[in-house]
């Protein structure tokens, strides 16, 4: 595997976890528990996207076959996506969908604090700008958690119902494979594995502060690195790109 | 108990130099949700640099029913204006 090749990789992993973790977060406008909630999901929605924008087109440049953002987002199907399984999870309830946010935010922070060193000043450059956004994610999804958890017995209930059921697809956010180990020995990227840490004491001293308690399970579903996913991710697909798939290259 | 989140006011500073200005309310559990949730619905396209937010039942506000003796004795007052006096033109703006 060429450095090109691992790079295209990787740029397609971050780009697919924010597109499609932005469409199951779009997925609330209109529906969420408050006007302010709403908005808030729908800011981090938008930030998803934008992000997504950069990583998505700096995997067209990389790859060099003169493939858009747009047309790696609205043109591959699923076995192409290289997501987390953790972002195409359903929705759920608000707690459920507050937790998968956390979870991710995370380890996204984590992740863009190691790229704002990588040795490709274009990496450096889009992780400078997603840092601050995704820190003010982390910020809230943080506090949502703790609030929650430590809340009423219904909402400590819920929360750590969420928990449970979305703790095996973390694993797979530090599995590493040859793209980790051609990406780290360059300077682009850190080893996936080498997050893992970190992300233990963040995520940990959280959830205690939330009352919630971690799952005695190292077990890891994975896959969505490799095009290996749910049948989940089908479904936001056929909703995200109906349009350019019905009528090619429309715009407006 | 009311399971309402409380209402809380938002004062958002546009500028250094300017002071603080009443743009609207939002409901949020406590003061630091506020100051999230402010920042979520009024500073969208780049409107802040500051956000104060203060519960709205903490504010003392006068009666509209009140408003003979509170504000119209002033009206036939007008020397209270410091409006008769020249100002030398190199004082410049005031």
């Amino acid at each position: 595997m060429t450095r090109d090749e691992a790079l295209f990789e990787f740029l397609l992993r971050l780009g697919d976890n924010t597109v499609v973790l932005s469409h199951r977060v779009s997925e609330w406008i209109g529906h969420s528990p408050v006007l302010e909630e709403d908005i808030a999901l729908a800011n981090t929605a938008l930030d998803l996207i934008g992000q997504t924008r950069f990583w998505l087109g700096l995997a067209g440049e990389v790859e060099g076959k003169g493939r858009t953002a747009d047309n790696l987002a609205y043109l591959r199907d699923a076995w192409d996506y290289r997501n987390l399984l953790l972002v195409e999870r359903p929705n759920g309830d608000f707690g459920k969908t507050m937790m998968r946010q956390f979870l991710f935010d995370a380890w996204q922070s984590l992740m863009l604090g190691k790229l704002l060193t990588s040795s490709d000043p274009r990496v450096a450059e889009i992780a400078a700008k997603a840092s601050k956004e995704v820190a003010y994610h982390l910020e809230r999804s943080a506090d949502t958690i703790v609030g929650l958890g430590d809340g009423t017995e219904d909402s400590h209930n819920r929360m750590q119902a969420a928990l449970d059921d979305l703790w095996d697809y973390t694993g797979e956010m530090f599995i590493s494979d040859e793209v980790d180990e051609v990406l780290s020995t360059a300077g682009i990227a850190p080893n996936a594995a080498s997050l893992k840490e970190e992300w233990e004491e963040l995520v940990g001293r959280i959830l205690k502060d939330a009352t919630l308690t971690i799952p005695d399970s190292s077990y890891a579903h994975k896959g969505g690195k490799s095009g290996v996913h749910t049948e989940h991710l089908g479904f936001i697909l056929a909703d995200m790109q109906f349009l350019q798939r019905a009528y090619p290259g429309a715009s407006w | 108990m009311s399971n309402e989140w409380p209402l809380w006011e938002v004062f958002i500073r546009g500028q250094h130099g300017m002071s603080h200005r009443h743009v609207g309310s939002l409901h949020a559990p406590d003061g630091e949700m506020a100051i999230k949730n402010a920042r979520d619905v009024y500073t969208r396209r780049n409107e802040g640099i500051s956000i104060w937010v203060v519960e709205a039942a903490n504010i003392s506000a006068s009666s509209p029913s009140d408003k003979g003796p509170l504000y119209e004795p002033s009206n036939s007052k007008v020397y209270r204006h410091p409006s008769f006096f020249d100002i030398p033109d190199d004082v410049g703006a005031m």
